[in-house]
This record gives structure tokens, C-alpha cells and sequence, in this order.
């Protein structure tokens, strides 16, 4: 039987994840937090006198929760991560030590598909340098702003055909587009034309948008070569992790015009601070924002806190990421 | 046909001027109101006139070209000629339907992810270099938010079929009630506008439809409420809108087409919540091809004497 004194649950904090300021108040309510990011004192320090006893951490997508950092946790069992990615958590050591891993699960897909066809048609569409057109007092009734491209009946290649890349193919059929995807496996509930091989999904495509997961086959996945296979008019759009692009060859690629333009919610380092995109037209940035609405950041926290009590209260967890 | 005089009114559009010029007697003035002279030169060749968007064909044109058989519309908006006229003369009228509804439809989606998402303050805010010292604020999600469509011809459907693939449940008022669709009806604008998030403007302009989009549709709307205009500009009362949005009693706008284009009411200029465009609905190098084809058989074929493809009148 819990005394009344009891002390609140203790949780790590690390990162923080985005918008952390926003549910602190309520959290604090609920659990004593230690705030990682904000110490004078170095990381491995910090740990190693204040969190030998903590058994559950939260953790941005951004944050590297690596072995050293596992190492310093000797009583984890619980690792909540707001992102959908496991790419920035040693997966191995989880394994070893037994420790669970919950993520954001499918929770953000419908947003992160909506990005990415709302960059898509931006870019063919030229819906950002229109609205600058019109703003900026450019706007005669000449006719002189700049034609745009159809998206229908164009070809359109998903690399990776998860719960994103799904719900990216829903949207962008209603279009008129056609499907086709390369993926780790084939989907065989699906009509949608499969390539085993990336480069004849470029070959084979107008647009590719790269829905998969960062790991050591796909970083740098887009290469030079695949961009030449996508060609002039082509267009890729990027809302999984910036190094499944070689950002370099995109730039290169870009300047010369050997592809037709880009929407990139991801880049290889982040923040962006500067870049030859920025002077580019045919290119439109946002600033790895696919999954931050308010409703999606509700329901994620929401997430967090039931995974969070469950664990204390040795209930099932939900979102839990298969490690075997 | 070189004996065929052809005037064209409105913007450049290269490959159709080229066409024209390459199959007719071509003459060209861009904008309006054409001088008399021009006229006065030019009157009895005249056959037939070639139209965009926004320009007004009304008896000051008409009356003086007493050869003028056709006027062919490159859109599908015919709400700037004075039809009757038109049939008191025995003018054929014919426009573009269909060729650009899935461009205009792809226009209205893309305002409401650029709206709700706020793509362009994105994009400025990452080119700005804000990124490193800031966090983005967060957006509003579109997939499931109820979109309320005015006018569900081709083209309110086509874009009640993209929207429904972003889980978007679809309501409507057209001029009467379609069957075979799970979409709910409302017979007034200001009972659709309270029932949806997203209310899009894609009827044709007639007087009936003139300022369909007035205060109290607005104020229904509300202040979490998104307008998407890909229609004409006159199915809005402006100042109104204008108003609202300044104001936060509108949560935003996205706006293709104004009353008095290319005049846009400077006040949108720093709302974040509003996107505007050029009147670039169907405006795609395939489209606007397309849709020149269909300008340029509709008048081989009446000079041929045979039956025009598209008429309107």
C-alpha cells in the first residue's frame, strides 16, 4: 500500500522534445522531472549522480540516446520517444539490457502526408513564389507569372510504402497521379506498381517523395545518380530524414537544372542555417515542422502521459517498437 | 482559313497566339477597354474573337464588328459576355469545360494544406535563418476537417474527391440536391458555413451567385473558419472579407481570384493566415495547351460549317 507521502514517479527528460514548455506545467504535476538540457553540469555527469535510480526516460526524436547514455541509466526499462524515427536510439543496447522502446506509432501520419503533398503541388504548382508574386505588388493581369505543372496523370514514386507512404499514395491518386513505390518488401494488398530497384522508380517516375526510415540502406539513398534517373522535370520531395538525400548532389543537381525542383521539410543538418537552396525559386523549405499541428502535438502528448502512468502502474504500454 | 479574322483579347498565351497567327488573320490587344480606332481599322475583318478570363465582352464591342460570328472563350467562365446580346445577334459562344476541372480542384487543395500548414511563412521563416534561434509555431491539421463545398459540378466535385482522401468529411449546397454520394446537403450558404471548417467557393458566377459569400456567411464561418476562393472574385463581398480576416473574426483565407483583378486589397499582404495567387487556377503548360486545342478546333469547326464542340450558345 502507497503511503500518502509517496513521491511523484521520476522521469529524465532529455532534449527536450519541441514544444516541451507547453506540457511542462502539466507534467511536473505528475512526475518529477529532471531536465537533462539545462545543466551547467557535462551530461555523463549530471547522470551519473542523479539518475542511477530513474527508470524511464522521455526523449526528443533529435536527442542521441546512445550506449554511453544507456550505460549511465542503469535502472531504465522505458524509453518514450515523441518521433516515429528510432534512428538516434541504440536500438542494440535496448535490446541487450531489455529496456522498451515506445514511439509515436502512426499518430502523425495523416500529417506528415498532408506536408508532403501540400509541398508537391506547391513546387509544380508554384503556390509560394504566386502568393510572393502577388504580395511583393508584381502582379500586372499580363499573364506574366510563370506557368505551372499538372499533377495528374503524372507518375509519382514513393520510396518506402509504410503508414506515411500509404497515406502520401492515398492522397496524391485523388489527384490523378499514378502509384508506384519501392519499398523493403512488396505490398501485396495494393495496386500500386513496384520496383525492386530505386533508380528505375526514378527512371520510372515524375516525382519520388522518400517516405522510408533513416538506416544505414537508405542513408544517402538519393544519390546523383538516382536524380539523373529522375531527371529534368522531376521533382523529390523529402519528409523522412535529411541523409536519405545527399543534400550536396541535390544542390548540384538543382543548379544545373538537371532536376526540376524540390520540397524539403528535412535536411542533413538542422536548424538550417544557410544554404544555396535559399536563393533557389524552385524549391520550397520548411523547417521539419511534418508533424506539428495542434492536434497532432495533443494527441501525442496525450500518448506520452497514458504510456507514462501505464508504466508506473504496470499496465500494457501502447506504440511499442518490436525490438527482436 | 487566312481570310478568317481573328481577334484576340486578354493575357499572352505563346503557343495559342502562335496558332491563331499561324491558322487565321490574327490581331491581338491585350487589354481593355480597346481603342476606337483599332476597332474603327479593323471592324469588317473581324470574325471572331478569341477570350480570357476577365475580359468584358459586352455591346461596345460587339456592335461595332458587324462580322463577328463567334466568340470563342479561352476559360470556362463565360460570366464576363453579355450573353444576350450575344443571342440577340446570333453569336456563337463557346468555352473550355472540363479541360481545366482537375487543375482548379488540384488549386483549391493546395490553398488549404498552404493555408492551414502555413507553407510560405515556413519557407520565408527557414530562408530568413529564423530557424536557429526559433521554433516554428505550431499549424493546423487538415486531414478530417470538414470541408463545406458551394457548388458541386465537376469541378465541386473533383475537389470534394481530393478532399476526401485527406479524411475530410464533404457537405455541399448546389442548385439542387445530388444523389449517389454520401456528401450532407444544406440548402443555405450560411447553414453549410456553419457546419464546416472549410467552406470553398466553386460555383459559376451568375447574379444569383453574386456576394454568395456575404457577412453573415462569413460570421458563420468564424474565427477558426477557412475561405478557399478558386471561383470568380465577384462571388465575395471583398470588403467584408477583407475586414474579417484583418480583424481575426475569419481564420483565414485562401484567395485565386479577386473583384477587381489585378487589383488585390493591400491589408492581406501581412496576414499569415491568407495565401493569394495570381488567378492561377488552371494555369499549367498541359492545361493551358489543352484547353488552346479546344479554343482553336471549336473555330476551325464553325468555319467549316460543322457542330461547335463546346457551345455555350
Amino acid at each position: 500500500m502507497e503511503s500518502t507521502g509517496e513521491r511523484l514517479p521520476e522521469i529524465a527528460v532529455f532534449g527536450p522534445p519541441a514544444f516541451f514548455r507547453k506540457i511542462e506545467k502539466e507534467f511536473s504535476s505528475r512526475f518529477r522531472v529532471l531536465r537533462t538540457w539545462n545543466s551547467d553540469i557535462p551530461l555523463p555527469q549530471l547522470l551519473a549522480s542523479e539518475a542511477g535510480h530513474i527508470e524511464a526516460i522521455l526523449t526528443s526524436g533529435v536527442f542521441r540516446v546512445t550506449a554511453e547514455v544507456i550505460s549511465s541509466l542503469p535502472s531504465l526499462h522505458l524509453i518514450v520517444t515523441t518521433s516515429r524515427g528510432l534512428d538516434h536510439i541504440d536500438l542494440t543496447q535496448c535490446r541487450r539490457r531489455g529496456i522498451t522502446v515506445t514511439n509515436a506509432g502512426t499518430i502523425f501520419s495523416d500529417d506528415v502526408a498532408d506536408l508532403a503533398a501540400g509541398l508537391l503541388i506547391d513546387v509544380l504548382r508554384k503556390i509560394t513564389p504566386g502568393n510572393g508574386h502577388v504580395k511583393n505588388r508584381f502582379w500586372t493581369g499580363d499573364g506574366d507569372f510563370p506557368l505551372g505543372f499538372k499533377l495528374g496523370g503524372k507518375k509519382c514514386g514513393i520510396v518506402g510504402l509504410g503508414s506515411i507512404g500509404l497515406a502520401v499514395a492515398k492522397r496524391l491518386q485523388s489527384f490523378g497521379c499514378q502509384i508506384l513505390y519501392n519499398s523493403r518488401n512488396k505490398n501485396h494488398s495494393v495496386p500500386y506498381k513496384f520496383h525492386t530497384d530505386i533508380k528505375e522508380l526514378a527512371m520510372d517516375s515524375d516525382f519520388l517523395i522518400l517516405c522510408c526510415a533513416l538506416n544505414n540502406e537508405t542513408r544517402h539513398i538519393i544519390n546523383r545518380d538516382i536524380l539523373l534517373a529522375l531527371g529534368k522535370k522531376g521533382v523529390v520531395v523529402n519528409i523522412s530524414r535529411g541523409p536519405v538525400i545527399d543534400e550536396k548532389a541535390l544542390i548540384h543537381c538543382l543548379k544545373l537544372g538537371e532536376i526540376g525542383g524540390a520540397g524539403l521539410d528535412v535536411f542533413e543538418r538542422e536548424p538550417l542555417f544557410t544554404s544555396e537552396l535559399f536563393e533557389m525559386e524552385n524549391v520550397v523549405l520548411s523547417p521539419h515542422v511534418a508533424v506539428f499541428t495542434e492536434e497532432s502535438f495533443k494527441a501525442m502528448f496525450d500518448l506520452i502521459f497514458a504510456n507514462f502512468n501505464s508504466f508506473f502502474m504496470n499496465k500494457p504500454l501502447l506504440n511499442v517498437v518490436p525490438l527482436e | 482559313m487566312k481570310n478568317i479574322g481573328v481577334l484576340m483579347m486578354g493575357p499572352s498565351y505563346g503557343y495559342l497566339e502562335q496558332e491563331l497567327e499561324r491558322r487565321f488573320k490574327f490581331f491581338r490587344y491585350g487589354s481593355q477597354p480597346i481603342p476606337r480606332d483599332f476597332i474603327a481599322l479593323h471592324a469588317e475583318s473581324i470574325h471572331a474573337i478569341v477570350s480570357c478570363v476577365g475580359m468584358i465582352i459586352d455591346a461596345r464591342l460587339i456592335d461595332p464588328l458587324p462580322n463577328l460570328k463567334i466568340i470563342a472563350c479561352f476559360s470556362v467562365g463565360v460570366d464576363c459576355i453579355d450573353m444576350k446580346k450575344c443571342a440577340e445577334k446570333g453569336i456563337r459562344v463557346t468555352n473550355t469545360p472540363d479541360v481545366p476541372n482537375a487543375e482548379v480542384a488540384d488549386t483549391a487543395i493546395a490553398l488549404m494544406i498552404a493555408v492551414l500548414r502555413r507553407i510560405r511563412v515556413c519557407d520565408n521563416f527557414v530562408r530568413n535563418r529564423e530557424w536557429l534561434s526559433n521554433e516554428f509555431p505550431l499549424t493546423t491539421k487538415l486531414s478530417g476537417k470538414r470541408v463545406g463545398i458551394i457548388g458541386l459540378g465537376r469541378i465541386g466535385t473533383a475537389i470534394a474527391k481530393r478532399a476526401e482522401a485527406f479524411n475530410c468529411p464533404i457537405s455541399y449546397i448546389s442548385r439542387s440536391e445530388k444523389p449517389n454520394n454520401s456528401y450532407k446537403y444544406y440548402s443555405t450558404v450560411t447553414e453549410l458555413a456553419s457546419n464546416c471548417d472549410i467552406l470553398v467557393v466553386a460555383c459559376d458566377l451568375n447574379p444569383e451567385t453574386r456576394h454568395i459569400v456575404n457577412r453573415e456567411v462569413i460570421e458563420a464561418l468564424g474565427a477558426r473558419g477557412v475561405l478557399i476562393n478558386i471561383g470568380r472574385g465577384g462571388h465575395v463581398h471583398e470588403p467584408e472579407l477583407v475586414s474579417a480576416l484583418v480583424e481575426g473574426r475569419l481564420g483565414g483565407a485562401g484567395l485565386d481570384v479577386f473583384e477587381d483583378e489585378p487589383h488585390v486589397p493591400e491589408e492581406l499582404f501581412g496576414l499569415e493566415n491568407v495565401v493569394l495567387l495570381p488567378h492561377v487556377g488552371t494555369n499549367t503548360v498541359e492545361t493551358g495547351n489543352d484547353m488552346a486545342d479546344l479554343v482553336l478546333k471549336n473555330l476551325e469547326a464553325h468555319f467549316s460549317g460543322k457542330s461547335l464542340l463546346t457551345p455555350v450558345l
